[in-house]
C-alpha cells in the first residue's frame, strides 16, 4: 500500500539544485512527524477516502466557502479549494518560526510608529525616503496620529517559504489588512474532522486562542468612556471583494457586526453605526478595506466606499482602526532589505528570520546587480498599487527583457529585484483529475505558509498554524490561489498539553443573553425587507407561469377559457413579456433565417407563439418582470445579508442561480421550464421554512416577514382586482387557476369539497382570517408585526392599511347574491374598488417604511471641490 | 506671525483678499463634511495682519489643525439639512519681496542636485530630506517619459537648476494657451500636455511633472495673485480666481532661501504680487475646499476671489456675494 501511495512521490526535480522535501529526508526516509498521517493513508481504502473527500467537498459547498476571482468566467464565486492532507510542522521547528514572526511584527510596528511620527529612520538614513514619500501607501493625512494603545499593526501576516537548505525565509510582509486567517480557521474545522483520531493523537495545537486574543486586544484598546461596552465592527468593502466569505465568517466567529462604509457615519469626532433604532457609537473598526479607501474626505476622493470624516475621528482618538490607516506602506518588498538595520537600530536585535534576498534598485550597486542578473531574478514594483505586474526574469523574451531593463534604468527607485525562491515540496492528495494514473496517490507540490500574529498588551502572539498554500502543478514555484493553487490546513504539533479552547461555543455572558438585536444596521434591515419582497415575488411569478404552461398543454378543467384570461391577466400584472417585444425578436430571427435559407417558413402556430412568450417571460434577463430578474434580485438581496442566513438557507437561494444560467445558454423546452418552475416552488417553500423555523425573530426578521406579506397582498389583491373588472362579469369560468395561484386549493377543498364557485372562492381568498393566503390575513400580520416593531420604532405608519381593511370588511358577501342566483355587477365594482384601495394602502405603507428607515442608506456621498 | 529678519527691510505690498465660495446644492443636503485650506500658512516673507472666515449656515462642528505639510486646515461639518453653503475667507496680508536677486545661473546644476538626492545609505541633510517629500508622484503629478521628453532641451548636462527651471517655465508659457474651457479640476496632467491648454493649476501640475520626472523636488503653491484692471477701468470685485504656481528646491550654501518660486502661467518669478495660502505636492493636498456631501444634486460652486491693494479697501461696502446673502445668518469660525 505504502509503495503505491508514494509511487509518484516526489516527481523528479527539474530545478538545478535539489529541493527541500517536507515529507522526506535527503535519504528518502519519511520524516517522523509525517509518519502517522502516511501510515493512516496507507490503511485507508479507496472507498473510505472517496467518502471522506465527498464529505470535505460537501462541507465546503454547504458552508459557502468561496474565493471570488475577479473576472472569472465561471462565475464570481469559486469554491475554495482545500487539500485533505494537512501541512505538518514539529514543535521545535515551529518555536523558531513563532519567535521570528513575533519579532518581525514588533519591528514593523515600531517602524510604522516612527514613519508616522518623528521619522528618525529617515533622518538617520536607515530607510530611503523614496520608499516612504514615493509610496501611495504612505498616507500624509495620517502623519502625527498615534493610535489608542500606541499600536499601528494589530494583525500581521508573513508569507514564508523554505529554501533547499531547510531554512525558512520571509517572502512578503502583509501589513495592510491581512487576509486568510478565517480560511485557515475553516480549513482547520474541516480537516480536523476528516482525521479526528490523528488530530487528537498527534497533539495538534488549537488556533482558537489567536482569535480570542484579537477580541481581547481590540476591546482592551478601545477608546471607551465611563462604563461603555466596547463596540467593535468589521468593515468590509462588500460582497464583491475576493475574500468576502472570510469577512462574513470572521464577523460571525468573532461576534463583530459586519458593516460596509455607508453603514457608518462620523458626526463631529465620533463614529456611529446607523442602526434601525438610531446611531450607535463605534469604538473599534477592524478593517478589511484598504486604508486609502477609508475616508473620501481626506484620502482618495474618487471612491464612495469609505466613511467621510474617519481620519478626523482617528486623529481625535475617538476610534481605534485596526490596522492603523497607513500601515500598508510596510507591504513594499523594497523595505525588506532595510529591516535588519531597522531591527538593530530600534530593538538592538538581529532579525531571527531572513527575508528573501532583495535588491532595491534605488541604490546604484543594487541596480547594477539587478540589471546584470535579470534572468535569475523576479522584478517587482517598489510601490505596491502603482500598477506594475511582477515579472519573472526567466520567462522574458529578448524584447520584453530590454524593455524592463530600460524602465529600471529610467526610474530605478520604483523597482526591486528578488531572488527566485525554490520553495520546499509538500505532499498533496491526488484525485487523479489531471492524470488518472495519479489517483489515490500522494504527489509533491511547492508549498508556502502564511503565518499570522496579533498584537496583545503582552506582545505579539502568533497563531499556531496558518494558511498553507500549494502550487497548482508540479515543479511550479509560483503559488497563487487565483491561478489554481490549493490551500492546506497547517498542523503545529504541541510539545506539552494542547489548549483546547474554542470560540465556536463561547460561554454566554449576561450581556449576550439580553442581546436584543439593536445592532441591526439600516442596510441589513433594508436588504431583509427586499429579500422578503423579492422571494415572494419570484414565487408568485413562477406559480403564474406554471399555471399558464399547464393550461397551454391542455391541463386543468377548462383550458380553453382559462388560458386567454390568464394571458390578459399576465399583461395587466406585467409578469408576461409584452407581445410586441416577442414579435420584434421573432421577426428579427425570421429575417436572419430568411437570409440563410431559401425555404419559405410558415409563421409558427398560435400555441407556439404563446409558448415562446411564456418561456421568454421566464428567462429573458432583459425583461425586468421576468422570473429570472426576480430571482436575480432576491439573490442580490440575500447576498447583502449573507452573514445573517444559515448556510442551508443561503445555499437554497443560491441553488437557483446555476440552473438559470444553464437555461439562458441553451434553448429552453417546455419540459425544462416545468422542471425549473417546480424547483423554484420547492426552493421557495423551503425558504419559507428557513424563515419561520431557523431565523432569530428579531426586528430584522420582522421586516423580512413584513416584506413578504406586503408582496403577497399586493400580488393577490391586484390579481383579484383585474379579475373582477376584466372577466368575472362575463360569467363563470373555472376558478381552479385562481386557487392554484393563491396556493389555496387544499384549504378550499377541505372547506367546501366541491367545484370552486366564485362566492366561496372570494370568501376564502379575501376575507378568511385563517387562510394564510387571504388578503385579510396578510393585512393583519403586517399590522401585528409593525405594531411589535413600534415598541422600538416610533410612528409605524399602519393607519392607512387598517382603515382600508376595515372598509373592506364592511362589505357583506351576502349582498353579492342577486335574485337570479347570479352576482350583482354593482357588488363586483364595490369589491374591486375596495380591494384596489387595500392594495394602494399597502404600497403606500411600503414606500413609507422605505423612506423612514432605509433611504439614508442608499444615498452615496459625493465629492465637492472648490478652487 | 512675525516676519523673518532678513525680509523686514525689503519692499512689500499689503493686500486685502476676499475668497468667497457659494454652493447651491439644488436639493437638501443631510450630511456634509468640509475640509478648508483657506488660511495662509506661516511663511518668512509674509505677515498676516488680520484674517477671518465666515460660514453660513452655522456648522454643527468644527476643528482646526495643521495638515501633514504644515498648512492650517479647518474641518467643518453639518448634519442639519441645508441646501446652500456659503464660505467667505478674508485676509489682510503683507508680502515682502523674495524673488531671487542673484543671477539664476548661480545655482546648483540640476544633474548634480539629482545625484545628491539619491539615497546614499547614510543620514541625508535635513533640508534634502524635507525636499524629498516633493520629489515623487502624487495624485495629479505623474512621473513619465513624456514629461522628460518635453523638458529635455531645458535640462542639458550641467545647467544650473534655476536656469533650467526658467527655461522650462518659458517653454510652457509660450507653447500653452490659457483656456478655462479646456480643462476641469480633475483633468489628468498627461491630457494637459497633449492639449497644450489649461489654467494655472494645469500649468503648475505640468511644470511639477517635468521637474519631478527629472529628479528635481518641486512644490505646488496655492494662493492669490494681484491682477490689475484694464487701464481706465475700475477693479471688479470677485473677478479673480485663486492661483497656483510652483516652488523649486535649489539648495545653496549662501544662506538664501532654498526654495525659489516660478509662475508658469505668467512666466515670472513671484515677488510681491503672489500671496501664499498653502503648499503641498499638488492641488489634491491643498485644494481650498474639499468636501463630501450626502444629498443634493450635482452642482459646481460659484467661486469669487478679490485681491486688492490694502489701501483700496474700505470695510463698509459689502462684497457682491455677501450682499446677495445678507439675510443669511453668518458665523465666524476663525476670528
Amino acid at each position: 500500500m505504502l509503495k503505491t501511495l508514494l509511487s509518484q512521490y516526489p516527481a523528479p526535480d527539474t530545478a538545478s539544485a535539489p529541493l527541500y522535501h517536507e515529507l522526506l529526508t535527503a535519504t528518502g526516509e519519511i520524516r517522523p512527524h509525517w509518519a502517522p498521517l502516511i501510515k493512516q493513508l496507507a490503511h485507508t481504502s479507496h472507498n473510505q477516502m472517496r467518502q471522506q473527500l465527498e464529505f470535505l467537498d460537501r462541507r465546503i459547498q454547504e458552508n459557502g466557502v468561496t474565493y471570488n476571482v475577479y473576472a472569472d468566467p465561471t462565475g464570481s464565486d469559486r469554491p475554495w479549494s482545500l487539500d485533505p492532507l494537512p501541512f505538518i510542522l514539529p514543535a521545535d521547528e515551529w518555536a523558531k518560526v513563532e519567535q521570528a514572526v513575533a519579532q518581525r511584527a514588533k519591528v514593523i510596528n515600531a517602524t510604522l510608529a516612527d514613519l508616522y511620527g518623528p521619522q528618525k529612520l529617515l533622518s538617520e538614513g536607515l530607510i530611503p525616503p523614496a520608499l516612504v514619500y514615493g509610496q501611495h501607501g504612505f498616507l500624509w493625512p495620517c502623519r502625527g496620529i498615534t493610535p489608542p494603545g500606541g499600536h499601528f499593526l494589530h494583525i500581521y501576516a508573513a508569507d514564508l517559504a523554505r529554501s533547499p537548505d531547510g531554512r525558512w525565509w520571509v517572502i512578503a510582509d502583509r501589513t495592510q489588512a491581512p487576509s486568510g486567517a478565517g480560511y485557515a480557521l475553516e480549513n482547520r474545522l474541516a480537516i480536523s474532522r476528516l482525521f479526528p483520531e490523528l488530530f487528537r493523537d498527534q497533539g495538534v495545537q488549537h488556533v482558537a486562542y489567536f482569535f480570542r486574543a484579537i477580541q481581547e486586544s481590540l476591546a482592551a484598546w478601545a477608546p471607551i468612556e465611563g462604563d461603555e461596552q466596547p463596540h467593535i465592527v468589521l468593515l468590509t468593502p462588500g460582497p464583491y471583494n475576493e475574500t468576502y466569505f472570510e469577512h462574513a465568517y470572521l464577523s460571525r466567529y468573532l461576534g463583530f457586526p459586519l458593516v460596509e462604509g455607508q453603514d457608518l457615519t462620523v458626526r463631529g469626532d465620533t463614529v456611529y453605526l446607523k442602526t434601525l433604532t438610531g446611531l450607535k457609537r463605534v469604538h473599534v473598526i477592524l478593517r478589511r478595506q484598504n486604508d486609502d479607501y477609508c475616508d473620501p474626505l481626506e484620502l482618495r476622493g474618487d471612491s464612495a466606499l469609505g466613511v467621510p470624516g474617519l481620519v478626523q475621528a482617528i486623529r481625535a482618538k475617538r476610534v481605534l482602526v485596526s490596522n492603523a490607516l497607513g500601515s500598508g506602506v510596510m507591504g513594499s518588498g523594497a523595505l525588506m532589505g532595510f529591516l535588519p538595520g531597522i531591527s538593530q537600530h530600534l530593538l538592538g536585535e538581529d532579525l531571527l528570520m531572513p527575508s528573501v534576498a532583495t535588491w532595491w534598485c534605488g541604490e546604484k550597486p543594487a541596480l547594477d546587480y539587478a540589471l546584470s542578473h535579470v534572468d535569475e531574478l523576479v522584478i517587482k514594483g517598489a510601490f505596491p498599487g502603482q500598477g506594475f505586474e511582477t515579472v519573472f526574469g526567466c520567462n522574458l523574451d529578448a524584447e520584453s527583457r530590454k524593455d524592463i531593463m530600460q524602465r529600471m534604468q529610467a526610474r530605478p527607485h520604483a523597482y526591486l529585484a528578488q531572488e527566485m525562491v525554490a520553495p520546499s515540496q509538500a505532499p498533496i492528495w491526488s484525485r487523479g483529475q489531471n492524470n488518472p494514473h495519479d489517483a489515490h496517490r500522494v504527489l509533491a507540490r511547492s508549498v508556502g505558509l502564511r503565518v499570522y500574529a496579533v498584537a496583545t498588551p503582552n506582545g505579539y502572539l502568533v497563531m499556531p498554524g496558518g494558511l498553507a498554500r500549494v502550487a497548482g502543478k508540479s515543479n511550479e514555484a509560483f503559488i497563487s490561489m487565483q491561478r489554481g493553487g490549493m490551500s492546506k490546513d497547517t498542523w503545529v504539533l504541541a510539545e506539552g498539553a494542547v489548549d483546547l479552547s474554542t470560540l465556536l461555543k463561547p460561554s454566554l455572558t449576561v450581556k449576550d443573553l439580553v442581546y436584543s438585536g439593536s445592532n441591526l444596521t439600516s442596510r441589513v434591515v433594508e436588504s431583509l425587507f427586499w429579500l422578503g419582497r423579492y422571494s415572494e415575488r419570484f414565487d408568485n411569478t413562477a406559480r403564474f407561469l406554471r399555471i399558464c404552461l399547464h393550461r397551454l398543454n391542455g391541463g386543468g378543467n377548462d383550458p380553453a377559457t382559462e388560458l386567454p384570461l390568464l394571458l390578459t391577466l399576465g399583461d395587466a400584472l406585467e409578469v408576461l413579456i409584452p407581445v410586441e417585444k416577442v414579435h420584434e425578436k421573432e421577426k428579427n430571427k425570421e429575417k436572419a433565417l430568411a437570409k440563410t435559407s431559401s425555404l419559405h417558413t410558415a409563421p409558427p402556430p398560435v400555441e407556439q407563439r404563446i409558448q415562446n412568450r411564456l418561456l421568454k417571460s421566464l428567462y429573458d434577463p432583459e425583461f425586468s418582470g421576468s422570473l429570472a430578474a426576480d430571482i436575480r434580485r432576491a439573490v442580490w438581496s440575500a447576498t447583502q445579508v449573507k452573514e445573517r442566513l444559515s448556510t442551508d438557507h443561503w445555499h437554497s437561494i443560491n441553488s437557483l442561480q446555476r440552473p438559470l444560467q444553464g437555461l439562458q445558454k441553451t434553448g429552453l423546452t417546455t419540459r425544462d421550464a416545468q422542471t425549473f418552475l417546480d424547483q423554484v416552488m420547492a426552493v421557495s417553500s423551503s425558504l419559507n421554512g428557513f424563515t419561520m423555523d431557523n431565523m432569530t425573530r428579531d426586528d430584522g426578521w420582522r421586516f423580512l416577514v413584513v416584506g413578504r406579506r406586503i408582496e403577497r397582498l399586493v400580488f393577490l389583491g391586484s390579481v383579484l382586482v383585474h379579475y373582477l373588472t376584466l372577466a368575472a362579469k362575463q360569467g363563470q369560468t373555472s376558478l381552479e387557476w385562481l386557487l392554484e395561484l393563491s396556493d389555496s386549493i387544499i384549504t378550499y377543498r377541505s372547506r367546501y369539497s366541491r367545484r370552486p364557485e366564485l362566492l366561496s372562492t372570494l370568501a376564502l381568498l379575501v376575507f378568511d382570517p385563517d387562510n394564510p393566503h387571504s388578503l385579510v390575513f396578510q393585512s393583519q400580520v403586517i399590522q401585528r408585526y409593525l405594531t411589535r416593531l413600534g415598541r422600538v420604532l416610533v410612528d409605524m405608519p399602519t393607519d392607512g392599511l387598517r382603515i382600508a381593511e376595515e372598509k373592506l370588511l364592511t362589505l357583506e358577501l351576502a349582498r353579492f347574491e342577486a335574485r337570479d342566483g347570479k352576482i350583482s355587477p354593482k357588488a363586483y365594482d364595490d369589491l374591486a374598488a375596495s380591494l384596489a384601495e387595500l392594495v394602494q394602502a399597502c404600497q403606500t405603507l411600503s414606500n413609507q417604511l422605505a423612506m423612514r428607515y432605509f433611504t439614508h442608506v442608499s444615498d452615496i456621498g459625493r465629492q465637492t471641490l472648490g478652487t | 506671525m512675525e516676519i523673518a529678519m532678513n525680509y523686514a527691510n525689503k519692499p512689500s505690498a499689503r493686500y486685502h483678499v476676499i475668497h468667497e465660495t457659494h454652493y447651491d446644492y439644488g436639493g437638501m443636503v443631510s450630511l456634509s463634511h468640509q475640509m478648508l485650506h483657506l488660511s495662509p500658512r506661516a511663511c518668512p516673507w509674509q505677515q498676516v495682519h488680520a484674517q477671518n472666515c465666515q460660514v453660513s449656515p452655522s456648522p454643527d462642528w468644527q476643528r482646526d489643525s495643521l495638515d501633514g505639510f504644515g498648512n492650517p486646515v479647518h474641518w467643518i461639518g453639518f448634519e442639519t439639512p441645508h441646501d446652500q453653503l456659503w464660505i467667505k475667507a478674508e485676509m489682510d496680508i503683507e508680502v515682502f519681496a523674495h524673488a531671487p536677486t542673484f543671477p539664476l545661473a548661480n545655482s546648483i546644476a540640476w544633474d548634480a542636485l539629482q545625484k545628491r538626492l539619491c539615497y546614499q545609505g547614510k543620514a541625508p541633510l535635513p533640508e534634502d530630506l524635507e525636499a524629498k517629500q516633493f520629489l515623487f508622484e502624487s495624485t495629479f503629478v505623474r512621473i513619465k517619459h513624456d514629461f522628460c521628453d518635453f523638458g529635455a532641451d531645458c535640462f542639458t548636462p550641467g545647467r544650473p537648476v534655476l536656469e533650467a527651471a526658467q527655461l522650462l517655465m518659458g517653454k510652457i508659457f509660450n507653447e500653452f494657451t490659457f483656456d478655462p474651457e479646456a480643462t476641469t479640476v480633475s483633468t489628468p496632467v498627461l491630457e494637459v500636455l497633449e492639449k497644450k491648454r489649461g489654467v494655472c493649476q494645469d500649468f503648475a501640475h505640468l511644470m511639477l511633472a517635468c521637474l519631478r520626472s527629472q529628479g528635481i523636488p518641486a512644490r505646488y503653491m496655492s494662493g492669490y495673485l494681484l491682477t490689475e484692471p484694464p487701464p481706465g477701468q475700475k477693479r471688479l470685485i470677485g473677478a479673480d480666481a485663486s492661483h497656483a504656481w510652483v516652488a523649486i528646491y535649489a539648495p545653496n550654501e549662501e544662506g538664501r532661501e532654498n526654495w525659489v518660486e516660478f509662475d508658469p502661467t505668467n512666466n515670472l518669478l513671484p515677488d510681491t504680487q503672489h500671496t501664499t495660502l498653502s503648499w503641498g505636492r499638488d492641488f489634491n493636498d491643498v485644494s481650498p475646499l474639499r468636501g463630501i456631501i450626502l444629498g443634493g444634486s450635482a452642482h459646481e460652486p460659484e467661486v469669487a476671489v478679490t485681491v486688492m491693494p490694502h489701501d483700496e479697501w474700505h470695510p463698509t461696502p459689502q462684497s457682491m456675494r455677501q450682499a446677495k446673502l445678507s439675510s443669511t445668518k453668518e458665523n465666524n469660525i476663525h476670528g
